[in-house]
C-alpha cells in the first residue's frame, strides 16, 4: 500500500513535544552575548558615536575590509543600493544597526548597549508614497533621486481599444497596510569559532542556509569553506528568514575577530523594528468590462513600498515584479497594461512574506469582480464563471503558462459548501432584525514550485530554483536523503519520507531527511515560495527511483531473476514470478559488502538527483460568511470555506495544516495586523500590545474541501500549497464585509479593515444619506 | 547590576541550586541556569505565552516572573510532562491531531492546557477557547490545537479516578 496520501503523524514531533527541540537560543550556552545599538531616528547624519570606557563596542569604522550588502537585478530599471552592515555616516530607518556590543551575558550586553550614544543630526523622513514620489521629494539614497528602485512596465497592443469598447469601466484604488511575518521565534544566531580549523560554524534561525553562507563569505571576503551554516529547528519563518541580514554578517565577523563564540538572540521589539516587513502597497486599477460581464482589459498602476534597502538575494523587485506578472490571476482577459514601481522610504526593509504580492493582487481582482458585478447587475459568482480560465495550458497576458487546474470547479464547490441560497434567506431575515451578515468569495491562482527559468526571467543576479538531493540507502537498509531545501515547521521531512518510502519499499520511519547544514547537504536554495514539496520532492523521487533500480538489480542477481520482475514493498524485495522474497536490509548489505558479486550494479546504493521544474499553479476558492457589528465596526467570521486544488496530496493532514495557518495569516492581514509609522518614521507598533496577531478567539473553524487535478507539470503530481491560505483569505473577508454592509452602500478598499475604518465608512455613509 | 543571590528552584520535582541576579527572569533561569531549554521565549513582554510554565500548578508567564520569586514554589515545565518514554495525553493528542508545526509555541500551549485541564477537567468549550486565547501560535491557525486539547481533555477525564466517590 502506498504511503502517499496518508495523514501520517509527523516524524518531527516527538522531540518538539518533549521540549527537546533545538532552536538557536538552545545552542547559545557558553557564548558571549551580542546586542545591537539601533538608530532611534529614521533619517539623519551620524555626527559621532560615544562609546563607554570599558567593554567591547564596535562600529562601522572597526569593520575594516567588510563590504556592503548589494543585491543586484540585471534590468535597466533597477537601481542598486548598498546596505552597510553597520550604519556608516548616515541612518536610513529607525532600528538600523549602528553599533554592536559584546558582553558575558544578555543582561550585561543590554547594560553596555545603553551606554553607547549615537549623535544623529535628524533629517526629514520619507515614509509614505506621497512623500517619496511627490515633487521635490528628498532622496532616501543619493543614487536613487525620485526614490524608485525598480520599475516594470507592460502594455499589450489592444488595451486602448478594449477600454474604448467597454460597456463599463471600473476604477479602484486599493491599499494594504504594512504587515510582518512575525515568526514566534525571532531571528538569532550563534557563531562558534573553531581555533584549530580557523573556521566558524553559524547556527542561525534561517530558511536559506547555503545562500546565507555565500552572502556572508562574499561580504566578509573569505572562502565559503571557512564557514558552516546550520539551520537547526526553526520557529517559523514565512519568508522573513530567507534574506541575508546585516546582523549575521556582524556575528560571523565578531567570532573571527574576537576568536570566541558569540550569540545574538533578537528580541521582539528588534524583530518588529528591523527584521523584514511586507505589504504596504497601493494598487490603482481600471477594468474594462463588456455588458455581459466579460473582462476585456486591465490597466494598473502598482506601487510597493520596499523600505530602506533591497533584500538579498531576491531584491526589492520581488513584490513589484510579481505584482506586475501575476495580477491577471485566474482570469482569461488578454489586454493588459501595468506599471509597477518599488519605492524606497525611510522604513524597515521589505522582504518576501508568505503570499508575496498575491494577497494584494487577489484582493484587487476580487474586489474588481464584485464591483463590476454590482454595476452590471450580475451575480458575483456568475461574473466569475464568465471570466475564469477553463482551457489549459493557459497563457496569461504576461506570458505565464498555467498548467491544468480547476478554477471554476473549486468555486462551485465553495458555493455549494456555503449553501448560498439558504444563506441569502438568512441574510435577509437578519437584516430585518438589524443584523448585518455577508458572504464573500475569492478565487485565485497560486504559482508554486518554480525553478531557475522563473527567476532568470526577473533578471536576478543570483538565480535560485533547482534542488539537488543526495540519497543513499545504507548497509542496514535505512535511507538518508540530504536535501538543499531547509524546512522550518512545514513537516517536510515526514512528507519526503513518505514519498521516498514508496519508491524504495521501506517504511517512512526508515527514512531520515538531512537538511539545513551546509556541511551535510548539497548546495540548495532553502524553503520559500511554496517550492520544497514540489522541487526537493521531485529530486527525492528521482534519486530514490535511481537507488531503487540499483536495489532491484542487486536483489535480482541474488535471487537469479530479471531486475524488472522485482517489486519493492513492505521492506522486502519480491521476485513475483518465482515467489521469492529477500529483506531489503539484506539486499542493501550485499550491495555494499558483496559488491564483487554484482559488477553490473557497482558498489553501494547512493545517487544524486537534480530537479528544476518550470513551475505549477495551484488554485483555490475561499468563501466566507461574516457578521459586522455596525455599532462597533467589529467583524466576526462565522464560516470560512477553502476549496483547494494542490494536485496529489502527499500527507493530507500536513496540507490542511498549511492551509489553516495561511488562512489565519490572511485573516490577520484583512482585519487585524498593521505596522504603523508616524510621520517622522518612528514605528508605533513595536510590541505585541500594539500589533495584533489573531488568537484562537478570533479564528473561525476552517472547512477544507480538496479537488485533485493531475498535472504533468511536476513529476510527483503534487503542487505547492504553502501560501494559498494567505493569498486568498483577505479578499474573501473584505468581499463578505462589503456584502454585509450593502444596505449602507459602502465599499471597502483598504486593509486591515479595523473596527475604526469600518466605523468611519458607516459614519460617512450615514452622514451622506442623512445630509 | 546587583549582587547575585543563591536560589533553589524546584522544577519538575527536582531541586536546582542556582546563583542569579535578582533581575533574572524565571524563563532565563530555567533555560540558562537549569539547562531546561524546552521553555521558549517569544516576546519577553507577557503576550505570546511561549514561556508559559506552571507555578504551584497555575499557568504563569515565566518571562514576567523573577527567578527569585519562584523560590520555595513548585515549578513545572514541558520537560516534566511525559512519564519517561510515555507521552502525556496532551502531548499525544498534539501529535495525533497535528497540533504543532514549527513547535516553538508548543511547550507554552501544552503547559497552559495542562494547567487548565487539571484545574477544570470539565471545562466548557467556550471557556476552553477563552483560556487558550492567552497564547499565540503563528503556524496552525489554532485549528488543530483546539482539537488536540479537546481530545486530551476527554482522555484525561476517562483516566481520572472518580473524585466524587
Amino acid at each position: 500500500m502506498s504511503w502517499i496520501g496518508r495523514s501520517l503523524p509527523r516524524l518531527e514531533d516527538p522531540s518538539l513535544l518533549k521540549g527537546q527541540g533545538r532552536y538557536v537560543a538552545d545552542l547559545a550556552r557558553g557564548a558571549a552575548a551580542v546586542k545591537f545599538v539601533r538608530s532611534p531616528l529614521a533619517a539623519g547624519a551620524i555626527l559621532g558615536i560615544e562609546k563607554p570606557d570599558d567593554g567591547l563596542v564596535f562600529t562601522a569604522d572597526d569593520l575594516v575590509g567588510v563590504k556592503a550588502i548589494r543585491p543586484l537585478l540585471h534590468r535597466p530599471d533597477y537601481v542598486p543600493v548598498s546596505q552597510p552592515v553597520l550604519a556608516k555616516d548616515r541612518v536610513v530607518f529607525c532600528g538600523q544597526a549602528v553599533a554592536v556590543v559584546v558582553a558575558d551575558d544578555q543582561g550585561l550586553a543590554e547594560d553596555l548597549a545603553e551606554q553607547v550614544f549615537v549623535d544623529i543630526e535628524p533629517e526629514d523622513a520619507v515614509v509614505d508614497f506621497a512623500q517619496a514620489l511627490g515633487e521635490g521629494a528628498r532622496a532616501v539614497h543619493p543614487e536613487a533621486p525620485g526614490n524608485v528602485l525598480v520599475e516594470g512596465n507592460i502594455r499589450t497592443p489592444g488595451v486602448d481599444a478594449a477600454f474604448a469598447a467597454a460597456a463599463e469601466v471600473v476604477a479602484l484604488e486599493l491599499r494594504s497596510g504594512r504587515q510582518t511575518a512575525m515568526p514566534l521565534e525571532a531571528r538569532g544566531g550563534v557563531a562558534r569559532f573553531d581555533p584549530l580549523a580557523g573556521r566558524v560554524t553559524l547556527y542561525a534561525s534561517v530558511q536559506m542556509p547555503h545562500m546565507l553562507r555565500t552572502g556572508i563569505a562574499d561580504v566578509l571576503g573569505f572562502p565559503e569553506s571557512d564557514l558552516r551554516v546550520v539551520a537547526p529547528d526553526v520557529g517559523g519563518g514565512f519568508g522573513q528568514k530567507m534574506s541575508l541580514f546585516p546582523e549575521y554578517v556582524v556575528l560571523v565577523w565578531l567570532a573571527r575577530h574576537l576568536q570566541r563564540d558569540v550569540a545574538w538572540l533578537e528580541d521582539r521589539r528588534e524583530n518588529f523594528l528591523a527584521a523584514a516587513h511586507s505589504r504596504d502597497q497601493v494598487f490603482k486599477v481600471r477594468g474594462a468590462f463588456a455588458a455581459d460581464g466579460t473582462l476585456l482589459a486591465i490597466d494598473a498602476d502598482l506601487k510597493s513600498n520596499v523600505g530602506a534597502f533591497s533584500c538579498y538575494p531576491v531584491t526589492c523587485g520581488v513584490e513589484p515584479l510579481m505584482g506586475l506578472a501575476e495580477l491577471p490571476g485566474p482570469y482569461r482577459f488578454s489586454e493588459y497594461a501595468a506599471r509597477s514601481r518599488g519605492v524606497t522610504t525611510n522604513t524597515c526593509m521589505m522582504a518576501p512574506y508568505r503570499g508575496v504580492a498575491r494577497p494584494m493582487l487577489t484582493l484587487t481582482m476580487e474586489r474588481m469582480m464584485d464591483v463590476a458585478a454590482r454595476r452590471l447587475g450580475i451575480d458575483p459568482v456568475e461574473i466569475r464563471r464568465r471570466n475564469l480560465i477553463e482551457t489549459f495550458p493557459h497563457r496569461s497576458p504576461t506570458g505565464l503558462v498555467y498548467d491544468e487546474g480547476s478554477y471554476g470547479e473549486t468555486m462551485e464547490l465553495a458555493v455549494k459548501a456555503l449553501d448560498l441560497p439558504t444563506f441569502r434567506r438568512r441574510q435577509a431575515e437578519a437584516r430585518a432584525a438589524g443584523r448585518y451578515l455577508g458572504a464573500g468569495f475569492s478565487v485565485f491562482s497560486e504559482r508554486t514550485g518554480y525553478g531557475t527559468p522563473a527567476y532568470a526571467a526577473r533578471g536576478m543576479d543570483i538565480v535560485p530554483g533547482y534542488e539537488l538531493v543526495n540519497l543513499a540507502m545504507d548497509p542496514s537498509g535505512f535511507v538518508e536523503a540530504r536535501i538543499g531545501a531547509s524546512p522550518h515547521g512545514q513537516g517536510l521531512k515526514t512528507s519526503l519520507a513518505q514519498l521516498i518510502a514508496d519508491e524504495l519499499g521501506v517504511p517512512p520511519t526508515k527514512v531520515r531527511i538531512i537538511a539545513g547544514d551546509t556541511d551535510a547537504t548539497p548546495y540548495g536554495w532553502g524553503t520559500f515560495a511554496s517550492r520544497s514539496m514540489v522541487i526537493a520532492g521531485g529530486a527525492c523521487k528521482i534519486a530514490a527511483g535511481k537507488v531503487a533500480e540499483r536495489l532491484k538489480s542487486v536483489a535480482a542477481a541474488m535471487m537469479h531473476v530479471e531486475p524488472e520482475t522485482i517489486r519493492l514493498a513492505d521492506d522486502l524485495a519480491y521476485a513475483e514470478a518465482s515467489n521469492q522474497t529477500l529483506p531489503i536490509g539484506e539486499v542493501a548489505r550485499a550491495a555494499y559488502h558483496q559488491s564483487h558479486r554484482f559488477p553490473q550494479a557497482g558498489p553501494g546504493l547512493q545517487e544524486q538527483a537534480l530537479y528544476d521544474p518550470a513551475g505549477t499553479f495551484s488554485n483555490a476558492c475561499h468563501a466566507c460568511i461574516v457578521e459586522v457589528d455596525v455599532e462597533t465596526g467589529g467583524v466576526k467570521i462565522e464560516r470560512f470555506v477553502v476549496a483547494e486544488d494542490a494536485g496529489i496530496l502527499i500527507n493530507p493532514m500536513i496540507v490542511d495544516g498549511q492551509i489553516h495557518g495561511g488562512v489565519a495569516q490572511g485573516i490577520a492581514n484583512a482585519l487585524f495586523e498593521e505596522l504603523v509609522y508616524d510621520e517622522t518614521g518612528n514605528l508605533l507598533t513595536a510590541s505585541l500590545a500594539d500589533y495584533l496577531p489573531p488568537t484562537i478567539a478570533e479564528m473561525p473553524s476552517i472547512e477544507i474541501e480538496h479537488l485533485v487535478t493531475y498535472s504533468e507539470a511536476t513529476i510527483t503530481r503534487a503542487k505547492g500549497v504553502g501560501e494559498g491560505g494567505t493569498i486568498g483569505a483577505p479578499a474573501a473577508v473584505i468581499n463578505a464585509i462589503v456584502d454585509a454592509l450593502s444596505p449602507f452602500g459602502i465599499d471597502l478598499f483598504e486593509i486591515p479593515a479595523t473596527p475604526q475604518r469600518i466605523r468611519d465608512l458607516i459614519r460617512n455613509a450615514e452622514r451622506t444619506s442623512h445630509g | 547590576m546587583a549582587d547575585k543571590r543563591a536560589v533553589t528552584l524546584n522544577v519538575n520535582g527536582k531541586d536546582y541550586r542556582i546563583t542569579v541576579e535578582p533581575r533574572r527572569t524565571l524563563a532565563d533561569a530555567l533555560r540558562d541556569d537549569c539547562g531546561l531549554t524546552g521553555t521558549h521565549i517569544g516576546c519577553e513582554h507577557g503576550v505570546c505565552g511561549a514561556c508559559t510554565v506552571l507555578v504551584d500548578n497555575r499557568p504563569v508567564r515565566s518571562c514576567l516572573m523573577f527567578a527569585v520569586q519562584a523560590e520555595g514554589r513548585n515549578v513545572r515545565t514541558v520537560e516534566g510532562l511525559a512519564n519517561g518514554e510515555e507521552l502525556h495525553p496532551l502531548q499525544k493528542a498534539f501529535w495525533e491531531k497535528h497540533g504543532l508545526q514549527c513547535g516553538f509555541c508548543t511547550p507554552g500551549f501544552l503547559m497552559l492546557a495542562t494547567g487548565i485541564l487539571e484545574a477544570e477537567p470539565d471545562i466548557s468549550d467556550e471557556d476552553l477557547r477563552d483560556v487558550l486565547s492567552s497564547n499565540l501560535c503563528r503556524c496552525t491557525g489554532y485549528q488543530n490545537i483546539i482539537k488536540a486539547v479537546r481530545a486530551a481533555a476527554s482522555e484525561m477525564r476517562a483516566c481520572q479516578p472518580s473524585a466524587s466517590l
